[in-house]
């Protein structure tokens, strides 16, 4: 019949042949995913033949290779062709092919639509959703934190359920690891305040009083305010995605089914070891902020360090130092709850988790930054 | 061990694959042909699904030769491994379904990057292919962990065949299932490779998927195929460890 050549090279094909009792639509050549772009065209093209005349039939006696793409497109083909509730017809089926063709043919026809599409109401829908999720965020916060308390509680009556081997390994991850880190960066940020005081200072000739600023400054907000904010990013993440993950693969469920509670077990010892972590930490990065400050003095300013030491025992007194670290317990416990709430707020995919990390961060660093304010203003009305 | 089967879907020739210290696989060699159901069995820890893994390039070998569709994988540029793994389908033990994506756009995702196509054959195709494995239309735009075990089962050789491959790697595909589950995942996957002419290669600890789906089995020990051939030969081996898993307690109740 003169298709050999398409078939031969394999391309697909659908030829128009009038034949004695109507028309025939010739498939030939390999109706295969690999075509089916070039497939669906040819399809579409002869589906516009729809409702024109009742004799038409597909004849695919000719297709060398046809899969579920080549056997649905013959089936939407066939279906575009009944007329008049006349059922179009396929001649030339092959017994290899017909169990595919009888698959597909119960499939059915419409394609389900996708319902979220983006609207500027969806949008402002989200919006509304987000601010008053705000309360229940707070409300899920203080629960927690009434969870964590009273596994507390509970631990203190009965010692032995302490588990101070996790206590210990989370401390070594939160604190000992963080410290070559913390130092470095409180130190680099101790060298540029001090360089930048000088700078500024020595305009006015008073060069020296950058010791007060530097002193106050650090031990007061900068100290423990950046390292909370590194442990934010550090610790507070790391723990909402262990128990995220430990979430999504039913190990918390799993624990609880056994007669633990999760709290005690898996939170307790990490709310621990960051309420401990934070104060040693925010205290040696005070440390090596006032090392970097005063040897960027000595350095670049020309403060000798005896003259340097002298000026910070009189610019500060134990309060300020007090009043830093007495917040770094406090703020521990923010990042932890914040860490743990996000945790156990984690849903079975993988987005997911990401969304309630990256939430456990920013929703972490934005309460130590308000804790901070909120300090300020006690300790400035109590007057230290 | 057989000799030369001249249409190899997969040809494994001497494939040494360690870990360390340990030897997994030690000069393997294994051939399968076009169209049949090879089910693949051994003891836990014999290293089954790091064949499988090692056949489709996850695991790296330290010696030895990978022939799959007559491509040696060895030597194929990036364009010929791309070519091969358009031809084949993979179905992990545990599904391995995008979970961030519905089960419409997991099905979806291979079709969508390898072909241009419509968007309506994109969703008339996933239609079709969720019927073939078994399930309603209705659970497209379920998110995979709002399903059961046996539904990521099924979307997951869903995914697999989206393609229409030619060859389908199973990796226990009925470990989880019920009996009557995994039964019906045996008759579909018999189906569907009468029906699309599939090669599959199936890793599996089911006697009931070896009696009614495999049409030859293939058994691995101390990194080498220790036996292979059919149902029958494999009652007949004198092969201590294939004789308690022929001839034991499970064994006999699955003949009845």
């Amino acid at each position: 019949m003169g298709r050999g050549v398409g078939i031969l090279s394999g391309d697909p094909t659908l030829e128009r042949i009038a034949r004695g009792n109507g028309l025939a639509l010739c498939a030939a050549g390999s109706w295969t995913a690999r075509f089916a772009p070039a497939l669906e065209r040819m399809v579409a093209e002869a589906e516009k033949l729809s409702g024109t005349r009742p004799d038409i039939f597909i004849d695919i006696s000719q297709v060398s290779k046809l899969d579920t793409f080549g056997a649905w497109l013959i089936e939407r083909l066939r279906r575009s062709l009944n007329h008049g509730g006349i059922e179009a017809q396929i001649a030339g089926l092959s017994a290899n092919y017909s169990s595919l063709v009888d698959e597909v043919r119960r499939v059915k026809a419409e394609p389900i639509v996708e319902t979220d599409r983006v609207t500027i109401t969806g949008m402002l829908e989200q919006v509304g959703r987000s601010v008053a999720g705000i309360g229940g965020t707070l409300i899920g916060l203080i629960d927690m934190l009434g969870a964590v308390l009273a596994a507390a509680a509970h631990v203190l009556v009965r010692p032995r359920n302490f588990r101070l081997t996790s206590t210990i390994h989370h401390m070594e991850q939160v604190c000992w690891r963080a410290v070559p880190i913390v130092v470095l960066i409180t130190f680099l940020i101790g060298c540029i305040i001090s360089q930048q005081g000088i700078f500024h200072f020595r305009k006015f000739g008073a060069d020296i009083f950058v010791v007060d600023m530097l002193g106050v400054l650090v031990l007061r907000e900068i100290g423990v305010l950046l390292v909370a904010i590194m442990v934010a990013g550090r610790s507070g993440s790391a723990y909402t995605a262990e128990l995220g993950s430990m979430k999504m693969r039913e190990e918390i469920d799993a624990l609880r089914t056994m007669g633990f509670d999760p709290i005690e077990v898996l939170i307790l010892p990490r709310m621990l070891a960051l309420v401990l972590a934070l104060p040693i930490l925010a205290f040696l990065g005070a440390m090596a902020a006032l090392y970097g400050g005063g040897l960027v003095a000595w350095l670049y300013g020309g403060v000798e360090p005896e003259a340097f030491l002298l000026r910070l025992r009189d610019a500060i007194s134990i309060d300020h130092f007090v009043v830093g670290i007495i917040k770094a317990p406090v703020m521990a416990a923010v990042i932890g709850i914040v860490a743990c709430v996000e945790g156990l707020a984690v849903q079975g995919s993988a987005e997911s988790l990401g969304q309630h990390t990256t939430s456990s961060v920013v929703k972490g660093i934005f309460f130590v930054i308000v804790m901070d304010g909120v300090f300020a203003i006690f300790f400035a009305s109590i007057g230290m | 061990m057989a000799g030369e089967i001249s249409d190899a879907i997969i040809r494994v020739r001497d494939i040494t694959v360690q870990f360390g210290k340990t030897r997994v696989l030690d000069g393997l060699n294994l051939d399968v042909k076009r169209g049949e159901i090879l089910g693949f069995v051994g003891p836990s820890g014999a290293g089954k699904s790091v064949l499988t893994r090692t056949i489709i390039g996850l695991v790296p070998k330290l010696s030895g030769r990978i022939e799959v569709f007559g491509v040696d994988l060895d030597a194929a540029s990036a364009a010929e491994r791309r070519g091969v793994e358009r031809r084949w389908g993979i179905l992990f033990q545990q599904g391995a379904l995008f979970s961030s994506l519905t089960v419409r756009q997991n099905i979806q995702f291979p079709v969508r990057e390898y072909l241009n196509v419509s968007q309506r054959l994109l969703d008339e195709i996933m239609v079709a292919k969720l019927g073939m494995v078994g399930l309603r239309p209705e659970v497209a735009d379920r998110y995979p962990s709002e399903l059961s075990g046996g539904m990521i089962k099924r979307v997951a050789l869903a995914r697999a065949l989206a393609l229409d491959p030619e060859l389908v790697f199973l990796d226990e595909p009925t470990s989880g299932l019920d009996p009557i589950g995994a039964g019906d995942f045996d008759e579909l996957v018999r189906t569907l490779q009468r029906t699309l002419g599939l090669t599959v290669f199936m890793v599996t600890h089911d006697l009931d998927s070896l009696y009614t789906a495999c049409d030859r089995i293939a058994v691995l020990g101390n990194g080498k195929i220790i036996a292979a051939g059919s149902i029958a030969d494999m009652q007949a081996s004198q092969h201590p460890w294939l004789r308690q898993y022929f001839h034991g307690k499970r064994a006999r109740a699955v003949m009845g």
